[in-house]
């Protein structure tokens, strides 16, 4: 826990399974560490009159073994024997690993290629099998054990600490310790390892488990501790001969490994997910299937305005709630769009205008988004609050969707032609042949040469261009009344930009669309659209039919939209 | 495809050399004479001489490894003394066992880990996920060894269900029903642990995909959620979990040690207990260098088949 991350026990108590792992943790160290002065019976005594009790039998909580030696006695001492060597193990190889790591990671080039190898060649053992391997030629005893259990995890320190110092030895602070004329191991230590120890203590944390279990396994297969002397594993080792007749010898020691191991693994966690801010808890939260609605008061069931419009947005207000804040991204939102009419919404970006429209499906992921109020209306049906099903059955049918990069909207493990077929199988029931040939038809339409071919490629091997017009194909495959395109043309060059508001300009005069457009340019709604809509800051600020707007604009945010547009023969602003 | 393959041969070729170096190098680990050693401290004292020239002792280190590399090549591991038959026919005898009991564990965590990793992602925080998660948390504690004798005493002892150990019946047995009989146990006992850490490597990527704009799209298509999660996002998230599937397959033949002995599987891992109590150094020799041999492959393997799950990665 380093300087400059205040609150990493605050973060790492949050986790309440971590701290559970490092409550039985510090319980089993406590009476491992104890055991000598605890009043226990002497662990290695013998009581043949006392064979095999089981658990709970007077004087032996946990029962005795074969030679009647107290189990909870030796349960503790063997746990005293297991974690010792297991740390002892741990820390060699992490040393040892890390060094090779730093080295490797720091000097690059031919050292780097060098270490890297032989470590690699290391891992091209199967686990644990090397370590049979070094105890064959070391012969049996803890000591071998550990040596062994210690080589064979070097490669994974020295993998994860030479992957943390490349991305460290780059950095310019490095640069400027070199400069100023330190010497390597000077920087390497001072400078470099500081930066580089979560990722060692990250390691050692999950490690650690891996280890016991590994000397256990060891010692049970009799290769690790020797009579007298007894872990854990050996103790089960022992157990295994009679466990038949005496089920517990074997069992006791194994729970306790697994309840040991368990708490480690528990515990490591904690340490990674507190050490690791990408994994911070909570930060990996799966977004749900639709936007969570819970509205403050009814929405209000007043008549549309507008008879001729086919979806309209009345006072939506959709929320961010992250922690203990809350953002409002849309707050009080109304527009309604007509069948062949383009309605621009133009903002910067954070205007709200994405998540206006993401709102009228529930595509706003949730957590951290809700809808708090508001309505949405198709064809007079509400929206907000429908059932998944109705709106499953809207999406992409009735009401579709062009999103702005391609390069991260499309799967990347399906071939676009399989990606528009879906939609046609799911809406229309249409088999697999017939889905495939109104692909390829869909795919003529948004001019894709070559469309039978291009339909089996994946997205990786088209052009920008030519994927946005998949996208906008999968858009249109089911013939929808409302097409929201949220800032289509962004990610793209110019002339493809061009070329793809011509297409969408004229597939909305062709079929009737209405066409929502959103954008940050109002060249481009000058160009499409009939109406606009200016947000900033999650509210509607002006409202009109485009030239209305362009010539007169009432609100100053509007006009600085507008002195945005490069004019011809102008120079930018 | 096929040029990768061949330039992938290629890279092995660097690999299989180190293997052998270290497995070579193991032997120059024993302390003391390593004739002496193998032969125990009753040997003659010619006896020892005759090893030592066998071994190339009396060489250089370089040209021990050249001979003894010659001879590996030649399919010549040496004999094992133990068993009194050459290393090779007995390491041959126990691969197949070995890749039965590993190719069944690989499969049952490979369909398990991967069911219970997208389930529990796609039910994050529900009940089903918290159980999930509880039972990999176990699954990747346990000690296999301890679990494979505690099933044996539930299933095999208790119940009868299944055979306590070994491969066949010793009277009736033989058939394909029989063998799979005693597969059961041990194939789930070495499972358990790989079926765990596939698991949670899977609910993660799972939840990382999930998050991707193509999911989105993919809902904006109106698609189900169990298409959205078991088409869409499942078949991105395999592209993380294979490289790890192909991991996994190390730590089985590692954990086939331990659950051949307890289960008296015929197969390395046992011969290998055997040979290390033996102090049968040649037949251990022979065995770790078969086995890792054969995962520097299965591990081509799992490239291939992730290039062949991710497009992107075709050249």
């Amino acid at each position: 826990m380093r300087a400059g991350r205040p609150g990493a026990w605050a973060l790492f108590r949050r986790n309440r399974l971590a701290v559970a792992g490092l409550a039985i943790l510090a319980i089993v160290v406590a009476a491992a560490l104890a055991a000598p002065i605890l009043p226990l019976p002497d662990p290695d005594a013998t009581m043949l009159d006392d064979r095999l009790l089981p658990p709970l039998s007077a004087g032996h909580l946990l029962g005795t073994d074969h030679l009647g030696r107290d189990m909870l006695a030796r349960l503790l001492f063997g746990a005293r024997l297991s974690l010792a060597v297991a740390v002892v193990a741990t820390l060699l190889s992490a040393a040892i690993g890390s060094a090779i790591g730093l080295l490797a990671g720091y000097y690059a080039g031919w050292t780097d290629t060098l270490m890297m190898r032989g470590i690699d060649t290391l891992m091209a053992f199967p686990y644990m099998l090397l370590a049979l391997a070094i105890v064959a030629v070391l012969g049996p005893g803890l000591m071998n054990a550990l040596v062994a259990v210690g080589i064979v995890n070097i490669p994974f320190f020295a993998r994860t600490v030479h992957g943390a110092t490349v991305g460290q030895a780059g950095r310019p602070y490095v640069d400027a310790a070199r400069l100023s004329g330190f010497s390597d191991v000077r920087i390497l230590v001072v400078e470099v390892l500081p930066n580089v120890l979560p990722t060692i203590v990250v390691t050692i944390a999950t490690t650690v488990g891996w280890m016991i279990l590994e000397t256990a396994g060891l010692s049970f297969l009799g290769l690790g501790a020797q009579p007298p002397q007894a872990d854990l594993g050996s103790m089960l080792g022992e157990g295994r001969k009679l466990f038949i007749v005496a089920p517990h010898v074997a069992a006791v020691p194994g729970l306790a490994i697994l309840l040991l191991v368990m708490g480690i693994n528990l515990f490591a966690d904690g340490v990674r997910d507190t050490l690791d801010p990408r994994l911070k808890s909570g930060a990996l939260s799966r977004p749900a299937a639709v936007t969570e609605t819970r509205l403050e008061k009814e929405a209000d069931p007043g008549s549309s305005r507008l008879s001729e419009a086919i979806l309209e947005v009345r006072h939506l207000r959709t929320w961010f709630f992250t922690g203990g804040s809350v953002v409002k991204a849309v707050d009080d939102v109304g527009f309604s769009v007509a069948p062949g009419e383009c309605l621009g919404i133009v903002g910067e970006s954070g205007s709200g205008k994405s998540v206006a429209a993401l709102s009228i499906l529930g595509l706003v992921q949730t957590p951290p988004g809700r809808i708090v109020g508001g309505s949405v209306r198709f064809r007079g049906q509400e929206l907000i609050g429908a059932p998944l099903d109705t709106l499953q059955d809207l999406r992409g049918n009735r009401i579709a969707y062009v999103f702005q990069d391609p390069s991260t909207t499309l799967n990347p493990v399906f071939t676009v032609g399989e990606q528009v077929a879906e939609t046609l199988r799911r809406h229309h029931g249409l088999s697999g042949g017939a889905a495939w040939r109104r692909t390829i038809d869909l795919l003529t339409t948004v001019d894709i040469p070559d469309p039978a071919e291009r339909a089996g490629a994946y997205p990786h091997q088209l052009s920008g261009g030519q994927r946005q017009r998949v996208a906008i194909a999968m858009a249109l495959a089911n013939d929808p009344d409302v097409l929201i395109a949220d800032e289509p043309t962004t990610a793209l060059d110019v002339t493809t930009q061009a070329r793809i508001l011509d297409l969408l300009d004229r597939l909305r005069r062709e079929r009737g669309l209405a066409l929502v457009f959103i954008t940050h340019d109002f060249g481009i709604v000058r160009d499409i659209c009939d109406r606009v809509v200016v947000m900033r800051h999650g509210r509607v600020v002006e409202t009109g039919a485009v030239e209305g707007v362009f010539v007169a604009p009432q609100h100053a945010y509007t006009r600085l939209l507008i002195e945005a547009v490069p004019r011809l023969g102008e120079a930018p602003a | 495809m096929g040029a990768y393959l061949i330039r992938r041969l290629l890279l092995i070729v660097p690999v299989l050399f180190g293997v052998s170096v270290i497995v070579f190098l193991t032997m120059a680990l024993i302390p003391g004479d390593p004739a002496l050693v193998i032969l125990g401290p009753y040997a003659t004292a010619e006896r020892v001489a005759a090893l030592r020239h066998d071994l190339g002792l009396d060489r250089s280190v370089v040209q021990q490894y050249v001979l003894w590399i010659g001879n590996v090549l030649e399919g010549d591991f040496g004999r094992s003394f133990s068993l009194d038959r050459p290393v090779l026919a007995e390491v041959m005898d126990r691969l197949g066992p070995t890749a039965l009991l590993t190719g069944s564990a690989l499969v049952l965590s490979t369909v398990f880990g991967l069911a219970a990793g997208a389930v529990a992602a796609a039910r994050q925080y529900g009940w089903t996920d918290r159980l999930l998660t509880a039972l990999v948390l176990v699954g990747i504690s346990t000690p296999a060894f301890w679990l494979g004798l505690m099933l044996i005493l539930v299933f095999a002892v208790y119940l009868g269900w299944f055979p306590v150990s070994g491969m066949f019946a010793v009277y009736r047995g033989g058939g394909l029903g029989d063998v799979l009989h005693h597969l059961v146990l041990p194939a789930v006992t070495l499972a358990t642990v790989a079926a765990g850490v596939i698991a949670r490597l899977t609910r993660t990527a799972m939840l990382e995909v999930l998050r991707e704009d193509y999911v989105r799209t993919a809902r904006a298509k109106g698609l189900r959620e169990r298409s959205v999660l078991y088409k869409h996002a499942f078949k991105n998230a395999l592209v993380a979990v294979v490289p790890v599937i192909g991991m996994q397959v190390g730590f089985l033949l590692g954990g086939a040690v331990y659950i051949e002995t307890v289960f008296q599987w015929p197969g390395i891992g046992l011969m290998l207990v055997n040979a290390i109590a033996a102090r049968d150094i040649l037949l251990v020799q022979g065995g770790v260098l078969v086995v890792a041999v054969a995962y520097v492959f299965l591990n081509l393997l799992a490239d291939v088949v992730q290039r062949l799950l991710d497009p992107r990665v075709q050249a």
